[in-house]
């Protein structure tokens, strides 16, 4: 079996299994109570909660749990627009978002909220000073994604962070780095983020589990209301065993970051070049592979429908992501790659092959070998 | 002279009491079709309580053994099944006497709300001749009672509010109301049929109104990967499913229809590609039906709807076959046909968005009136189609819902 589908989500790792077992069976005591069992399960999400600060460079109290990326980016949309509504109902996004900050958002122009999309170029970026003009004294936040799920666009965070800050001072900037967190050096201080959602799955963690960091002294509100679990901030009891899971991920991912860069990069040159240079008619979509995460590779083979060539991959047990479903003039078009102004030939025929460290060049070879076979027999029949 | 009527004695049991079409399970079949009827039963009320089914005339009575059973699920779960008349919840007596009788009456009546009705009758009805009292006699005298008990109720034998069953069998059985069920034969009483699935909203409301008429119904999808996904697959495998609640148990067949699909679409006229597609797919489902000793391949066509749909398309599609195809929503409006699709429970499984093998080459501008015999022409030089269609038969994997 070949995974190529590691922006969907990961396999875990074997030691974040023992982590999760450890906390399921042995110390599985609720944080919240007074004995010892809720001592020793509380202990253990203090180490991990500062496991996560210094991923990020941030403090241990400015991390909370949560159950997800998309818990955390409704969160920050829903959180800010609930603490700052005296301060204005502006919000600033881009056409290429996950929908876990985009219909947040749309839900609030509903409630009568202001929403900016700003537009990308034909590689995923947005234009700085777009971005500055649309900043306005009534907006409270900006969200941008700072790796692209389906294109790896990465955008520039600390650039964007005080190009808004420059107009108003007193706006929120929140990234989200679902695909970034473990795979690109985040330094929250340095970047000027006051919010960040992450997730534990896409790092070789457990499923429902993620968290929100956000800056000591913001006003922005919770989003969960109950308990009073994490500060007041997040209620629920612990989810203890995703949470320790989730740390030792994080503790071995940021330890092999640097080197798996490389590695990774060298999975996805092989295969982006491959691709290239040996199937005609296929094209990069999103940043070049240099200058893209090396996690993700959005190619367009065109004439060929990309839910067909994924179902074909399958047959030989290479698992991908279609870049779009069915037919892009129907629902199911990616709205990324529409973004990017790109043709319905390219967005029908795009297929996004993402990886992690643990892929090899060999897989890659063995990819592009079945690529090949398969798309020159499916360009074979045409509608 | 008439042997004694022995009393029991016991306490009164909730129950249901199934009523089946009589006329359809006569003669020897009728264990075959009351042992169908009991299995959906039992398969339908898996999970809802522990139940027993005592088989009387006509009927079935469903005994609530655990005392858990929610009858306001179970009956819907009942109604739906192929052949069932109706049911009436009601209360089974093992004290058949007299007194006992009218305080059971006047229970049932205290129980469906008697403040609903203002006339009322008593009708019984004695199957076992040894019980001491005759019928009119038992409904006089417990009318009498319910008239002492609720004065607000008058007696009126021709147009009553309410009428109170009471049938003395080995027990009696006390109820008041029939709810209707979908009626239709038993499935299997009219002989077998071989449905084609697309995984479409028609097919299943094909399949669903055959097996309305006792047709006990099979089916058949064509599998296309990787042009199809495991999830379309899985939609028809659902869809399958969700009909064995009317009819107890369906057998699928998968078959694999890659390699002949892109055989005919290398060797025919592309306009023409999906009247010899259908045609393909009807000699598939001929050949599996026969083998299971079908009599019809069933379908969802209605007239008109798509290009392949038209009066000369079904033609061509038909002369494929070698026995009858019926097509019972060959004049539904596709408006009619989503109504009865909701009502099936297969609408919104047909709605999940997969697609299946008939759209994914289809023409821009498909041929609407094909001429049959243009068509068996260009048939008759695609030499390899008999291969293509033997293995696809060869190759059909089984799935027994």
């Amino acid at each position: 079996m070949i995974y190529f589908d590691n922006a969907a989500t990961t396999r875990a790792l074997d030691e974040v299994s023992e982590k999760v077992e450890h906390m399921l069976l042995d110390n599985y005591g609720n944080p919240s109570s007074v004995s010892m069992m809720g001592v020793n399960a509380e202990r253990e999400i203090i180490e991990a909660r500062k496991v996560m600060a210094a991923a990020i460079n941030a403090e241990p109290d400015e991390i909370y749990y949560t159950s997800g990326g998309t818990e955390s980016d409704n969160w920050a949309v829903f959180g800010t627009a609930m603490g700052y509504i005296r301060s204005g109902k502006h919000m600033i996004t881009t056409a290429i978002e996950h929908p876990a900050v985009t219909m947040p958002m749309m839900r609030l122009k509903e409630l009568g909220w202001d929403i900016t999309i700003l537009g990308v170029d034909d590689k995923g970026y947005i234009n700085i000073d777009e971005l500055k003009a649309a900043v306005r004294e009534d907006t409270v936040l900006v969200s941008t994604i700072l790796i692209n799920n389906e294109i790896g666009t990465i955008q520039n965070a600390a650039e964007i962070s005080k190009a808004v800050k420059s107009v108003n001072p007193h706006t929120l900037y929140h990234v989200d780095a679902v695909q970034a967190f473990g795979k690109y050096p985040i330094n929250v201080k340095k970047m000027g983020i006051d919010m960040l959602s992450m997730s534990g799955h896409k790092i070789h963690g457990p499923k429902g589990i993620g968290i929100f960091y956000m800056k000591k002294g913001l006003k922005v509100k919770p989003f969960i209301y109950g308990g009073g679990h994490e500060r007041g901030m997040r209620s629920g009891t612990e989810n203890t065993p995703s949470i320790v899971g989730l740390a030792e991920a994080v503790k071995i991912g940021i330890e092999e970051q640097e080197k798996a860069k490389e590695n990774v990069m060298a999975v996805k040159k092989r295969l982006a070049e491959g691709i290239l240079a040996e199937i005609p008619k296929t094209h990069i979509n999103g940043p070049s592979i240099d200058e893209a995460s090396p996690y993700v590779l959005n190619v367009s083979f065109n004439g060929v429908r990309s839910e067909v060539l994924l179902h074909a991959l399958e047959e030989k047990q290479i698992y991908v992501s279609a870049g779009s479903a069915c037919n892009s003039k129907k629902k199911g078009a990616s709205s990324v790659l529409t973004a990017l102004g790109l043709s319905d030939v390219r967005i029908e025929g795009a297929i996004r092959f993402s990886f992690c460290r643990y892929n090899t060049v060999a897989e890659a070879d063995e990819c592009l070998k079945v690529l090949k076979e398969k798309v020159a027999f499916l360009r074979k029949y045409m509608r | 002279m008439a042997e004694e009527f022995e009393y029991k004695e016991g306490a009164e049991e909730k129950v249901l009491i199934v009523k089946y079409g009589e006329i359809a399970v006569r003669g020897n079949n009728r264990k075959f079709f009351i042992e169908r009827l009991l299995r959906t039963i039992r398969k339908n009320l898996d999970g809802m309580g522990d139940f027993y089914v005592v088989k009387e005339q006509g009927r079935l009575i469903l005994e609530d053994r655990g005392g858990e059973m929610d009858f306001d699920k179970v009956i819907p779960k009942v109604l739906c099944i192929m052949g069932i008349i109706g049911v009436s919840p009601g209360v089974r007596v093992k004290n058949q006497r007299l007194d006992n009788l009218k305080k059971v009456c006047a229970d049932h009546l205290r129980e469906v709300g008697v403040d609903d009705y203002r006339t009322f009758k008593i009708e019984t009805k004695r199957s076992n001749k040894k019980y001491p009292m005759e019928s009119n006699a038992v409904s006089a005298a417990v009318g009498e009672y319910i008239l002492d008990e609720f004065p607000s109720l008058t007696v009126d034998v021709h147009e009553p509010d309410i009428t109170v069953y009471i049938e003395l069998r080995n027990d009696a059985y006390v109820y008041s109301r029939l709810i209707k069920g979908l009626g239709g034969l038993p499935v299997g009483s009219s002989g077998k049929g071989i449905v084609m699935l697309s995984g479409g909203i028609d097919s299943p409301v094909a399949a669903f109104m055959m097996a309305k008429r006792g047709v006990d119904v099979e089916g058949v999808y064509f599998n296309s990967p990787p042009y199809t996904s495991e999830r379309a697959k899985q939609k028809v495998v659902d869809l399958a499913d969700r009909l064995t609640e009317f009819t107890g148990s369906f057998k699928l067949y998968v078959v694999p229809f890659t390699d002949l699909q892109l055989y005919l679409l290398e060797h025919v006229p592309h306009d023409k590609l999906t009247i010899f597609l259908k045609r393909a797919m009807t000699r598939v489902a001929c050949i599996l039906g026969e083998r299971d000793g079908a009599l019809a391949v069933i379908t969802g066509d209605s007239v008109g709807q798509v290009a392949s749909q038209t009066m000369q398309g079904l033609h061509a599609i038909s002369a494929a076959a070698t026995m009858p195809i019926m097509r019972p929503l060959a004049g539904f409006d596709k408006q009619e046909i989503v109504d009865i699709a909701r009502q099936i429970g297969t609408f919104d499984i047909s709605i999940r968005p997969y697609e299946d093998c008939c759209t994914i080459f289809v023409a821009k501008h498909p041929e609407t009136k094909p001429k049959t015999s243009v068509i068996e022409k260009i048939e008759a030089k695609l030499t390899d189609l008999d291969k293509y269609i033997n293995e696809a038969v060869e190759n059909a994997e089984i799935i027994e819902l």
